[in-house]
């Protein structure tokens, strides 16, 4: 796998990610995730052409319960656990410019 | 009463039922030794006397209005990630720290029907993610054998708790060890069960397909007594699986006899660099269980060395890059660092609220799923991890459980191996493969090293199969006197 892989780049992978990273983090987990990446390649080593992949140890399918109304949790221990909260609503910066 | 808190559930059980004690008693005793001793250890990071005493109070009365379940008035810890409504469930990181639980996870609903009064809870590698209980944000824990090593994690609290005698029993979890490497490092019984066997419903997820909740004690009994109750099938847990719950703890008996049992050895999991000592202590084990009467077969599990690699991918694909993580933003609950609009808002909330090793991880699992990277990656670690479950179907058709290590060396010094991740990961190579396959494993007391700390003895069976590991375990225990030797703490 190694021929196609240009390496990861920490700066643009974090963003993806959404964490704000400064120079020294970014540098430091490059070179500690490039010897990540360089151990894990030793699974280039095996034929797996014909073996499917397991996503579960035991995958269990279409579990469905009846639909039916539950309790929900108290509106305002939600509230309570809000960074920032206005007449009962979870308050968030702007998305749209208007 | 003193010394209580250094009996285990099954001795209890016998004072509590002639009413030698009270569970008020017992919550005393603990609380004077936590006073005594966590100022050293730091295993707790919330304590809350008075409600542990209200739940001891309410133990003892229902004891007296007939009640007798096992675990009736028996204070637990509880590792910081399974809420518990109304306290803290801060996942020793700053992005929680606010956080207050508005609902019990299922383990916890059933330890309060069950009885068990609530105690405290422990510190942890955040977010499970860490095997040496160093990446917490919250709080320092140190090995109560010697305090200038680590206690091994994620779950480090609750071993180190257990061990120094802060608790009669704890829940941890293990995803890739976190149960069975802290409690071989500290000295106590870890239990990892079965996949599917106890509900995660209210477990903060490291990674969803991987996670298990499970108890550390001081005896393989008490692993047994506790297991039993928080096993069942949960609706709120669809990978839970419908399947009745042995009565674990009383099938135990006094017949310390292995006759009749066929016990693997694995080649793969004597490798290179692993501890001459703990080498030595597990073979003694593997002799020990002959004396008692059991078949010694080699077995091979010839994926074992990718598992590691394997481990790394899946666990981080699906904390950082496919969910559980991806929670924490800033907006709904935990901690916010405000921005001029929300990509701002969630990068800075997540470099404040994260630690190093979090961050890390979430990158590389954002990366393992990236377009171009997935079927590299992500998709050929899942085939692997075919093999290495396949490996363990293969080598229980020539045995009932398999002996091994736990972890190549015992507990490290605090700080040894901060600097280099890729390390630390290295150690988790005897564990990860259980995670991966699925089935359950146990660690247990097995000898010490000449400098004196603990050294496991890991026993693995297939799916739903911990009767064999507990009775495994608990005939080694019977015959063997490492799990009665206490720590000085100074």
């Amino acid at each position: 796998m190694s021929e196609e892989n240009q390496g990861m780049d920490v700066g643009y992978v974090a963003h993806l990610a959404r964490i704000d990273l400064t120079a020294e983090e970014t540098s430091l987990f490059q070179s500690q995730l490039d010897q990540v990446l360089h151990y894990v390649e030793q699974l280039g080593e095996l034929d797996v052409n014909d073996v499917e992949p397991t996503a579960h140890a035991f995958p269990v399918y279409n579990v469905l319960r009846k639909d039916e109304p539950g309790k929900s949790l108290p509106h305002a221990d939600i509230i309570a656990n809000a960074p920032a909260a206005t007449d009962g609503e979870i308050r968030v910066p702007k998305i749209i410019d208007q | 009463m003193d010394g209580l808190n250094k009996l285990t559930i099954a001795e209890l059980a016998e004072k509590l039922a002639s009413g030698e004690c009270s569970s008020v008693d017992i919550v005393n005793d603990v609380f004077a030794s936590i006073e005594a001793t966590d100022g050293t250890i730091g295993a707790y990071l919330t304590l809350d006397r008075d409600s542990a005493l209200e739940q001891a109070k309410a133990a003892d009365a229902s004891r007296a209005a007939g009640e007798t379940s096992p675990m009736l008035g028996i204070p637990v810890a509880i590792k910081d990630l399974l809420n518990v409504k109304g306290q803290p469930c801060t996942c020793s990181s700053k992005i929680l720290e606010d956080y207050t639980a508005p609902y019990d996870a299922t383990v916890i609903a059933k330890l309060r029907e069950a009885g068990a009064v609530l105690l405290g809870r422990v510190n942890m590698d955040e977010f499970a993610m860490g095997s040496s209980t160093e990446n917490a944000a919250l709080g320092k824990t140190s090995n109560p054998w010697n305090t200038d090593h680590v206690p091994g994690g994620s779950s480090g609290g609750s071993a180190a708790c257990v061990a120094a005698d802060e608790a009669i029993v704890a829940l941890g979890s293990d995803t890739g060890g976190s149960i069975r490497q802290p409690a071989a490092f500290c000295g106590c019984v870890g239990v990892k069960p079965t996949y599917g066997r106890v509900s995660r419903y209210g477990l903060t997820a490291f990674a969803s397909s991987l996670d298990q909740i499970g108890p550390l004690s001081k005896t393989v009994k008490d692993s047994a007594i506790l297991l039993e109750v928080l096993c069942g099938h949960d609706p709120m847990d669809s990978s839970s699986i419908e399947m009745d719950v042995p009565d674990f703890g009383n099938k135990l008996g006094d017949d310390p006899s292995l006759a009749g049992m066929k016990l693997g050895l694995p080649k793969e999991y004597f490798v290179e660099g692993m501890d001459p000592e703990v080498e030595k202590s597990v073979r003694d084990a593997v002799e020990h269980c002959k004396s008692l009467g059991a078949e010694i077969v080699d077995v091979s599990l010839p994926h074992s060395k990718y598992a590691i690699a394997v481990y790394y991918i899946i666990a981080t694909a699906e904390s950082g890059g496919a969910g559980c993580s991806v929670e924490f933003d800033g907006i709904r609950y935990g901690l916010r660092i405000d921005g001029k609009d929300p990509i701002e808002l969630y990068g800075k909330t997540r470099a404040a609220g994260f630690g190093s090793e979090v961050k890390r991880r979430i990158i590389l699992g954002t990366y393992v799923l990236s377009s171009g990277y997935y079927d590299a990656y992500y998709l050929r670690a899942q085939k692997v991890r075919t093999l290495i479950r396949n490996d363990f179907t293969e080598a229980f058709k020539r045995c009932d459980a398999i002996l091994a290590p736990v972890t190549p060396t015992p507990a490290y010094r605090l700080g040894e191996k901060t600097d280099d991740p890729l390390k630390m990961y290295l150690d988790d190579i005897l564990t990860t493969p259980v995670n991966l396959a699925g089935n359950c494993a146990l660690s247990l007391p097995c000898g010490f090293s000449s400098d004196g700390l603990p050294i496991g003895l890991q026993i693995i069976a297939d799916s739903f199969d911990e009767e064999t590991i507990l009775k495994v375990g608990h005939a080694y225990e019977q015959t063997t006197e490492w799990h009665t030797r206490k720590p000085e703490i100074s």
